[in-house]
């Protein structure tokens, strides 16, 4: 299905597009350059947003096409910024079991984002994961490194609370 | 001599071209190795596995489209595991396939459908959830239903290897695979430029074409409406294909008589106008050419390559040609001139063009396209369409007494006829400015150095005393290489003809589809082209500026070519659009 994609403005500077086009400089010519570059990129920028995108893109003579197709099939990129909050909830079968979609369901609204979004002032981010390993706890979400566990969506407004003042 | 191997193919011993593969060369043998994903030279990924055939010795079954045959190889195509094993993935195939074959646009014309009742497939044989995708239909040439879509891959292909664009390409993975462009952006927010090679590509029906025939059916029974249409010089060399006669078939005589059975207030041919396009573009090439100013000159005829150019070559934008393309010139000039004349009101006509081309579908929505104050010309249909309203209207194509074109637009020279085809522009002009530098008729009309199907051809001529550089590229991937070779300083042309698809428009996104076995076995755009040559050779007049057609106009109407009143009726802008 097709993902969510960010709608929050891209604020990258110019050091950074100075390191990207050093790690293009650095790649140029070589087979199979595109892993390595996003790697770096988002090791730079943190994500990979369109901006960035296009700009390896142009500067690598690669359609948007297929950088976008690499970014996207990986795991490992990164789309959607993080907050400074990253909120992630597991929905692995145990927590899901457990009623962490219900967890869910109420940080999407009080953050007014959906899963894979983040809020206008970039304070939280909100994400589904798998399984994080702390079935024991179920159900679990994270704030960062945080761990909360044994949840219920009555508990959410307090978490969220902490982290907003 | 080419390098031969022996191999046996079921048993039988046949010596086939070192170089082939195992799918090439099964057709030695009689054999037609069903295949889904695989286009000669422009994708071959070995993805959908349906080609797999048994050779003795290898490991599994192997993909036949990309497996390479070597001395002594023995391959069986026809065993029990191989029927099976293909009906298997076809049946994969269909549960993730939105089957609607009754209202599909490529019902009887789908290979995933021939090949599934070939397989006697259960098509329910696997049933299970499946993503959901909104249709994209934000062009106005093209539409995307990817829920009809078998990830063969063929669009990426056409548009990324064949082209050189690369607008779509493959997003996400296993599961949720599909194919759209980059952050999902809808096709039209793309560099996209209407070329129409991924819908020609497909095999199933999730690329079409947006069906503009429902708009002309309207305006035929709308009374007030006096409703025209003219044929671009290609679709009679290739509208028979929807009706079963062989590619090369030259059907204009029955095109003509189904297009007046349709209903249509008048049928012209657009070979007219081609031959306008020549008056105004050779006279534009002159005089550029005396005052060495914006060359080389590029041609404007094919509105894929003028979305191309405007979006990655904008600095070339000022050395294309400002003469509309032949469509915008016969609607222009038919609701100006012809109006006056028949004392119509442009606003009550509505003028068809049917077209090879779903780019120009794009090209009578453009600014700078409006003559009389309304659009030149109000709907653009592709050859597809066409052959549609023919059918839908019950009319018996094969069976039609030819006809010919109406009088006072039917006449067009051989050099309008060649248009169609890769490297016919720059004939048909070649024609004309000789004629006016060596001050004197030609000898031989042939310019045999542009013609064919090659992607790249170059020719210089003395004319006149001076020597004239020119260049004919058909693909935009071609276009690409030229033009950053000019740019690069490599290279210096005077003239260059450019089409978006490669072969010209014979091979246009909006001429009828071919399955992959013919695209791959059969070189359409030389067998199309062919119908055009030849119809020029029989023509008595074959350069544009002895059509009389055509010198009417300028006596009664636009004075003399490059005139005022020719600029503004017949000439256009263009934008630098960039990515
Ligand atoms: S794409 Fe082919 S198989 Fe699918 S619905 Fe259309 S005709 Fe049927
Ligand atoms: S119309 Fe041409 S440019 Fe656009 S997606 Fe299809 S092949 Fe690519
Ligand atoms: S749209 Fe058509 S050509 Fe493109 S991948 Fe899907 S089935 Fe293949
Ligand atoms: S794998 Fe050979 S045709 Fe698709």
């Amino acid at each position: 299905m097709k993902k969510k994609l960010t709608t929050v403005a891209f604020n990258g500077t110019e050091e950074q597009f100075k390191a990207l086009d050093a790690l293009i400089a650095e790649h140029k010519g070589q087979a199979g350059a595109l892993m390595p570059v996003l790697q770096g990129a988002q090791g730079i920028f943190g994500y990979l947003p369109i901006e960035v995108q296009k700009h390896i893109a142009l500067s690598m003579d690669v359609p948007l096409s297929e950088v976008y197709g690499v970014a996207s099939f990986y795991s490992q990129f990164i789309l959607n910024p993080k907050g400074d909050y990253a909120v992630a909830v597991c929905l692995g079968t145990a927590c899901y079991v457990k009623g962490a979609g219900l967890l869910m369901d109420k940080l999407e609204s009080i953050l007014g984002i959906k899963n894979g979004e983040i809020t206008a002032d970039r304070k939280f981010s909100l994400d589904a994961t798998r399984c994080i390993g702390a079935c024991g706890l179920a159900p679990v979400l994270t704030v960062n490194e945080e761990v909360y566990g044994r949840l219920t969506p009555d508990m959410i407004q307090g978490i969220i609370d902490k982290y907003n003042k | 001599m080419e390098n031969m191997v022996n191999i046996k193919i079921n048993n039988k011993e046949y010596s086939v071209p070192a170089n082939s593969t195992v799918l090439e060369a099964a057709r030695y043998a009689g054999v037609e190795i069903p295949t889904l994903c695989y286009l000669k030279d422009i994708n071959e990924i070995g993805a959908c596995r349906l080609c797999l055939v048994e050779v003795k010795g290898a490991r599994g079954l192997a993909a036949a489209c990309v497996y390479p045959v070597n001395e002594g190889m023995e391959v069986l195509t026809n065993t029990p595991k191989i029927r099976q094993t293909r009906k298997t993935n076809l049946e994969l195939v269909l549960s993730a396939h939105k089957k609607k074959c009754l209202t599909c646009i490529r019902s009887t014309s789908c290979e995933l459908q021939k090949l599934c009742l070939e397989y006697g497939v259960d098509e329910d044989h696997f049933v299970g959830n499946n993503n959901e995708y909104p249709i994209d239909a934000t062009t106005p040439y093209i539409v995307r239903d990817n829920e009809k879509c078998i990830l063969c891959r063929r669009c990426v292909a056409a548009c990324k290897n064949m082209q050189g664009i690369g607008v779509i390409g493959a997003n996400d993975r296993g599961f949720d695979t599909h194919i759209a462009s980059a952050f999902e952006e809808t096709l039209d927010k793309t560099s996209c430029i209407g070329c129409g090679q991924c819908i020609v590509a497909c095999p199933v029906g999730a690329l079409y074409e947006k069906d503009d025939t429902q708009k002309v059916l309207d305006a035929i029974a709308d009374p007030t409406k006096h409703v025209a249409i003219c044929a671009a010089p290609s679709i009679r060399a290739t509208i028979g294909e929807c009706f079963d006669y062989a590619p090369g078939t030259d059907t204009e005589g029955k095109m003509v008589a189904a297009m007046k059975a349709l209903g249509f207030d008048g049928v012209y041919d657009m070979n007219l106008t081609a031959d306008l396009t020549i008056m105004e573009e050779a006279t534009e090439f002159l005089g550029r050419f005396k005052e060495g100013k914006n060359l080389p000159l590029i041609t404007s005829c094919s509105p894929g390559w003028i979305k191309y150019c405007e979006h990655y070559f904008p600095e070339f934008t000022d050395n294309l040609s400002s003469c509309k393309s032949p469509q915008q010139m016969f609607g222009a000039m038919y609701k100006t001139y012809y109006a006056a004349k028949m004392g119509l009101d442009p606003k009550d006509i509505f003028f068809v063009s049917a077209i090879p081309c779903t780019a120009k579908k794009f090209e009578v929505q453009r600014d700078y396209q409006n003559a009389a104050g309304v659009p030149d010309v109000d709907v653009a249909i592709t050859t597809r369409e066409l052959a549609r309203m023919i059918k839908q209207a019950g009319i018996n194509f094969r069976d039609l007494e030819d006809e010919k074109f109406d009088d006072p637009f039917h006449i067009g020279s051989g050099a309008g006829a060649i248009f169609g085809a890769t490297g016919g522009v720059m004939e048909a002009a070649l024609r004309t400015a000789a004629e006016v530098l060596e001050g004197k008729k030609l000898e031989k009309l042939e310019f045999e150095d542009v013609r064919g199907t090659a992607g790249i051809k170059r020719a210089a001529y003395k004319l006149g005393g001076a020597e004239i550089k020119v260049a004919v590229v058909s693909g935009t991937a071609n276009a690409k290489k030229l033009l950053n070779a000019i740019k690069a300083g490599k290279e210096k042309v005077d003239f260059i003809e450019i089409m978006a698809c490669p072969g010209g428009c014979v091979n246009g996104g909006g001429q009828p589809t071919q399955p992959a076995v013919v695209r791959n076995n059969v070189d359409l755009k030389a067998l199309r082209a062919s119908v055009l040559y030849t119809a020029d050779k029989n023509l008595d007049v074959r350069k544009s500026h002895e059509n009389s057609a055509v010198k009417k106009l300028y006596d009664e109407y636009f004075g003399e070519p490059g005139s005022h009143k020719a600029h503004e009726i017949l000439h256009t802008k263009y934008v630098k659009r960039g990515l």
